[in-house]
């Protein structure tokens, strides 16, 4: 019985292979189009189930003047259009020329080519038919939780300076998560508008993020630490910052969505999971420098002085350790990941906004809080768990514009059972 | 006032030494002695900070009417186990035998408010002045069952003007007594170390307490004010007020209080007289033990030439400052 | 010259709106979490969209306009008690942390598709469905009313030094309200009110002589809403000013500087910080209700922003002082623009588009905030001596 279960299950999944295989001597061949700059772009795509390419496949590619090309997918499901103009085209998916065990999901797109020379991708949705409400399930619950990871790991090198800079001014810096902001948007400035390399540029913009943190500590936290202003005062300075930076950043390049880079990034398949090449070395990029960070926190010499500063701050001073420079260094890190953080984002989400910073700081206070207000390791726990509840809420029943309330809530919910999170020290709540 | 916090028989009596010495003897003055008449009771009270046994208090009675002391080396958790009577710390053994009563009136589950609108209202060895309020602001704090404190009353003064009226005059009165009346309309925080001590501590009488709590009363006043607090702890006591106060140097207390009770390492070593304490050798083991290069005090700091000498000193200097206050105030 | 006085209009017509008047009761709200008990209410736009949904989702599903206030004060009175019942007694950020949090949570469920037919998701609720009622209530007639009727325009045909010398006396007249109000001039009592209420009443005067400003006597953004919106401002204002005179408002003050002081004195903290975060967060939701009588309920318009601008509007005017809120609003909303328009007017569009000095405003409200909390912590009003705030 279980064994004629399976087999039919088998079959199924197996269908669309058989199809492929009786259809593919029809197939045509694969013509990648090259944009040449100033005189053409492209439109491609790769048009495939969650399962196998879907080849002869008609496409239609409407102009904005109105004009259409007709293009079909080739044996690896692959489709490209050459366009002479730039602006808005329309991508439409004939629904006669598909397998008829492949359905649409969406069949209708719009693209905008933004200037000639370059390759837009369009991605069209088909699935198999057999694409059955339960094994899509369990799919969709690896997909979420490796994007609920990625988004923790990212989460996790901006909250892990916050956490730092709380542990050692006690200060719970507002502006913070506008520094994540600044990566993304410093990644636009110097990758897609000034042409450096992807390593080079994103090399200098954590450099250039982390200066901004030595600056800052410099010109304005160290001072106000000297003039004894208060903590809440401090805070509400961070707040003021906070809104010149979103505001500096509209000036300067607008409302819309910015990206780092222009193309779109290479997909790559893992079992169930579906993720972008960039994602992966982001998330790698993601674990070696936390990996870092916690290895210099714990072993280093300046790491052990750092955490002294979190313990006790005139204990710190009094046994010989450099307070202000600690905070300096903290501060610079802090920042450094932070504009990191942000550039990885804005990579694997495709672009960034002048107000992306508003919607990911509660998720960083989420994430220290979580944790426990001023534990670097803590940060790092909540903000993956922060990472996976924001992913896997839709998966699990959750209404989709929920995932950040249900983040919220999780953390209020914690608060009221453990306030001090789920690493802090008992006695530091008040 | 008098009238209000206690019993004045009792009050009458207990001025006078012979009485009081009657009240402290006829028992055995071990650890943790029953005694005649006790207002507090207190029963096996642990509290540990993580490993640390900070406070572990098997049994303690305080005496109605009296001063007692409660003296040990620095550490010894005398402030710990202040907060967990008063309700600012709750013990570890909470609900598992800790059981402690004042006057008749469990307190085990009592909050801090509760605890000192039952009558036992304590002050803080950082003094808690609050520094940007003026001295009579903090003053009006002290007393209780204010109408006006009542969120809808407040909207209406006729609810509250009269009582306000009252509550003033009896704060202008203990200013008087606590010679902080000149400085009634200053902020609290312009006051020095010492007014602030005596500033909460006429803030704690405003309530009418029939104990009051002093957590290290001397601690960073000067001597010639020193002399005059333990002046005014000692008319407390002549009103009929229960005192219990703190104290780390042994020789402070023992001019003016009925009974010592001495802590050491959380636990409670000895009671008693402070003449046959301070000879106890459990004691001397516990103040030595904890710190051997600490001299126990200067008792010679205590006699009337040397304070003298001291409250010269002390008037040149808070005539300097007040100078200097001046001038940044013109400034 | 015009130039000037365009920008001045402007400045004007900004004072005046329903929506500063709004955003100056929340502040008082905000000002008896934050200035006087020290509370950190990150969350006051939450209590402003609870006030303004409540209000609004019922009347427009045909109940009673008073009982959309009701429901809307309601909501904000739960609010309060759900976020205060398990802070209250924590440090002081975990408040903050809270409430930033729910305030949030509150504004994603709203704009859910899954409650459009209540609060119509991102795009909200249009005015038209539930003002209706609140107009019917103005007994101003219809037609249009320039306020003053004799203004400038009257006198010498408006020539350049009518303007000129009554804008001198205006700011002179402002600056010695200020003067009279920080505590100088030696009044007390009634002397010092009638000299206030005097002073107020010259210079709105002068203000509306300088700068008429016509407006539909009842329409949707006419001068019934303005006179509710304002009234009730100055309403709120004097019963925070009973409030804060009384016992009650001292032991606020106390519970600023020391809680456990005021716990050793016998008083119950935790009901008493409680009180004040319901009473703040009740006027936010009014301030909230007013903040959509001449617009709409948007829930992204009453986001963390708003929240923070209430800060710089507070910080501005003076926290802890009783007429700080409305004065900071005030100069908040009119200072703004009057940067945005002056941008636009003096700095040639190369340098910035019409686009950016609004951007551009919104940075200046940004530094301002940071350069008061840092030189001057007491705002306008307030007392430097009093004013530490330490949470």
């Amino acid at each position: 019985m279980l064994r004629g279960v399976a087999g039919l299950i088998l079959a199924l999944l197996l269908a669309p292979f058989l199809a492929l295989i009786s259809s593919g001597s029809a197939s045509a061949v694969d013509v990648l189009c090259m944009a040449k700059p100033d005189e053409t772009a492209c439109i491609a795509g790769t048009l495939r189930t969650e399962e196998s390419p879907v080849p002869d496949a008609t496409i239609t590619v409407t102009s904005p003047s109105g004009e259409e090309q007709e293009v079909q997918t080739s044996e690896t499901g692959k489709w490209s259009v050459e366009v002479n103009e730039p602006g808005e085209y329309t991508v439409v998916l004939d629904k006669e020329s598909l397998p008829d065990d492949v359905v649409i999901g969406q069949g209708e797109i719009t693209v905008d080519v933004a200037r000639l020379g370059v390759t837009q991708a369009a991605t069209l949705d088909v699935r198999t038919g057999s694409y059955s409400a339960e094994t899509s399930k369990v799919d969709e619950l690896i997909q979420s939780t490796v994007n609920g990871l990625r988004l923790g790991l990212l989460l996790a090198l901006a909250s892990v300076g916050l956490s730092l800079i709380y542990g050692t001014t006690g200060l719970s810096n507002f502006a913070h998560a506008e520094q994540v902001t600044l990566g993304g948007i410093l990644g636009y400035f110097l990758i897609n508008q000034h042409g450096l390399g992807l390593w080079i540029g994103g090399l200098l913009v954590v450099i250039l993020c982390a200066f901004t943190g030595w600056f800052q500590d410099r010109i304005l936290w160290q001072p106000l630490r000297r003039r004894g202003l208060g903590l809440t005062q401090m805070m509400i300075v961070t707040i003021g910052l906070s809104l010149a930076l979103q505001y500096v950043y509209q000036y300067t390049v607008g409302a819309r969505t910015v990206r780092v880079l222009q193309d779109n990034p290479s997909v790559r398949e893992i079992g169930p999971v579906t993720i972008t090449n960039q994602s992966i070395v982001a998330m790698l990029i993601s674990v070696v420098v936390l990996a870092a960070v916690g290895y210099a926190l714990l072993r280093t010499r300046v790491g052990r002085a750092t955490r002294a500063v979190s313990d006790n701050p005139a204990l710190a001073a009094a046994s010989g350790i450099d307070t202000d420079r600690v905070i300096r260094l903290v501060w610079t890190t802090a920042m450094g990941l932070a504009g990191l953080s942000g550039l990885l984002y804005a990579l694997v989400t495709n672009g960034i906004k002048w107000d992306s910073g508003l919607q990911i700081l509660l998720l960083l206070f989420a994430a220290v809080t979580l944790g426990g207000l001023g534990t670097a390791f803590g940060a790092l726990v909540g903000a993956l768990i922060i990472g996976l509840v924001v992913e896997l809420s839709p998966v699990l029943g959750m209404p989709g514009d929920f995932k950040y309330a249900t983040a919220l809530l999780i953390l209020i919910l914690l608060l009221l059972v453990r306030p001090q999170g789920l690493l802090g020290k008992p006695q530091r709540v008040g | 006032m008098s009238d209000q916090m206690a019993d004045p028989k009792v009050a009458r009596e207990l001025a006078d030494p012979a009485a009081r010495q009657a009240l402290t003897s006829g028992f055995e003055a071990t650890p943790g002695a029953s005694k005649p008449d006790p207002i507090l009771l207190v029963n096996n009270i642990v509290r540990q900070f993580g490993g640390m046994t900070a406070v572990d208090v098997q049994h303690l009675e305080v005496q109605r009417g009296l001063i007692t002391a409660l003296i040990g080396p620095n550490g010894a958790g005398k402030t710990t186990f202040f907060n967990l009577i008063t309700g600012f710390d709750k013990p570890t053994t909470a609900g598992k035998g800790a059981h402690w009563a004042f006057d008749g009136r469990t307190l085990d589950k009592t909050s801090a408010s509760s605890v000192a609108r039952a009558g036992m209202v304590r002050t803080f060895q950082l003094t808690k002045a609050l520094s940007a309020m003026t001295v009579i602001d903090n003053m009006m704090l002290g007393a209780q069952n204010q109408a006006g404190e009542n969120l809808f009353k407040s909207l209406f003064r006729s609810s509250w003007g009269r009582q306000e009226k009252e509550i003033e005059a009896k704060a202008d009165e203990l200013l008087e007594r606590f010679k902080l009346y000149e400085k009634k309309n200053d902020y609290a925080g312009s006051l020095s170390g010492g007014q602030r001590k005596l500033l909460e501590m006429a803030r704690a009488l405003m309530s009418d307490p029939k104990m009051i709590m002093l957590d290290e009363p001397m601690a960073g006043v000067n001597p010639a004010l020193t002399q005059s607090l333990l002046g005014h702890i000692q008319n407390l006591r002549d009103e009929g007020m229960t005192v219990l106060f703190v104290e780390h140097d042994m020789h402070v207390v023992r001019h003016i209080s009925d009974w010592v009770a001495v802590m050491a390492e959380g636990r409670l070593v000895a009671e008693g007289s402070a003449d046959t304490v301070m000879s106890d050798p459990a004691v001397i083991d516990a103040y030595l033990g904890a710190h051997h290069d600490t001299d126990l005090g200067d008792d010679a700091l205590l006699s009337d030439e040397a304070l003298e000498e001291i409250a010269e000193e002390v008037a040149a200097e808070d005539a300097d400052r007040q100078a200097e206050e001046e001038a940044e105030g013109l400034r | 010259m015009d130039t000037i006085q365009f920008i001045l209009n402007g400045m004007m017509r900004e004072v005046l709106s329903p929506q500063t008047a709004a955003v100056a009761i929340a502040v008082i709200g905000l000002n008896i979490h934050f200035g006087f008990t020290g509370l950190l209410n990150m969350g006051q736009s939450g209590f402003m969209l609870l006030g303004a949904y409540g209000f609004a989702i019922s009347i427009s599903n045909g109940l009673p306009m008073i009982v959309g206030v009701l429901l809307g004060f309601g909501a904000a009175f739960i609010f309060a008690l759900v976020l205060g019942a398990p802070t209250l007694k924590l440090r002081g950020d975990y408040l903050a942390i809270v409430t930033i949090s729910a305030a949030e949570i509150i504004r994603y469920v709203g704009r859910s598709a899954l409650l459009v037919d209540f609060t119509g998701s991102a795009q909200g609720i249009p005015g038209s469905q539930y003002t209706t009622p609140f107009r019917n209530l103005s007994f101003f007639g219809d037609g249009q009313f320039t306020l003053l009727p004799f203004n400038y325009q009257d006198v010498a045909d408006g020539a350049a030094w009518v303007r000129i010398l009554g804008w001198i006396v205006v700011v002179a007249g402002i600056a010695a309200l200020i003067y009279l109000l920080r505590g100088g001039a030696d009044l007390k009592g009634a002397s010092k009110g009638f000299a206030i209420a005097g002073l107020v009443v010259i210079n709105l005067f002068l203000l509306f002589f300088l700068f008429p400003v016509p407006y539909q006597s009842t329409g949707v953004s006419g001068w019934w809403v303005r006179f509710i919106a304002w009234g009730l401002a100055f309403l709120c204002t004097f019963l925070v000013f009973l409030m804060v005179r009384s016992p009650w408002g001292r032991l606020l003050r106390g519970i600023r500087e020391d809680e456990d002081a005021i716990r050793s004195l016998g008083k119950n903290v935790f009901a008493i910080k409680m009180q004040a975060l319901i009473i703040g967060g009740l006027f936010g939701a009014l301030g909230g209700m007013v903040y959509v009588l001449s617009s709409s309920v948007q829930p992204d318009s009453m986001g963390r922003s708003l929240t923070f601008f209430c800060y710089t509007a507070l910080l501005l005017g003076g926290a802890a002082t009783i007429f700080g809120p409305v004065l900071g609003s005030v100069i908040f909303f009119a200072g703004r623009i009057g940067i945005k328009y002056t941008a636009a007017a003096y700095v040639p569009d190369s340098i910035m588009n019409n686009q950016q000095t609004e951007q551009f405003s919104y940075i200046v409200v940004g530094v301002a905030l940071m350069l008061i909390v840092i030189f001057r912590p007491q705002g306008i009003l307030g007392n430097k001596r009093e004013l530490q705030f330490n949470v």
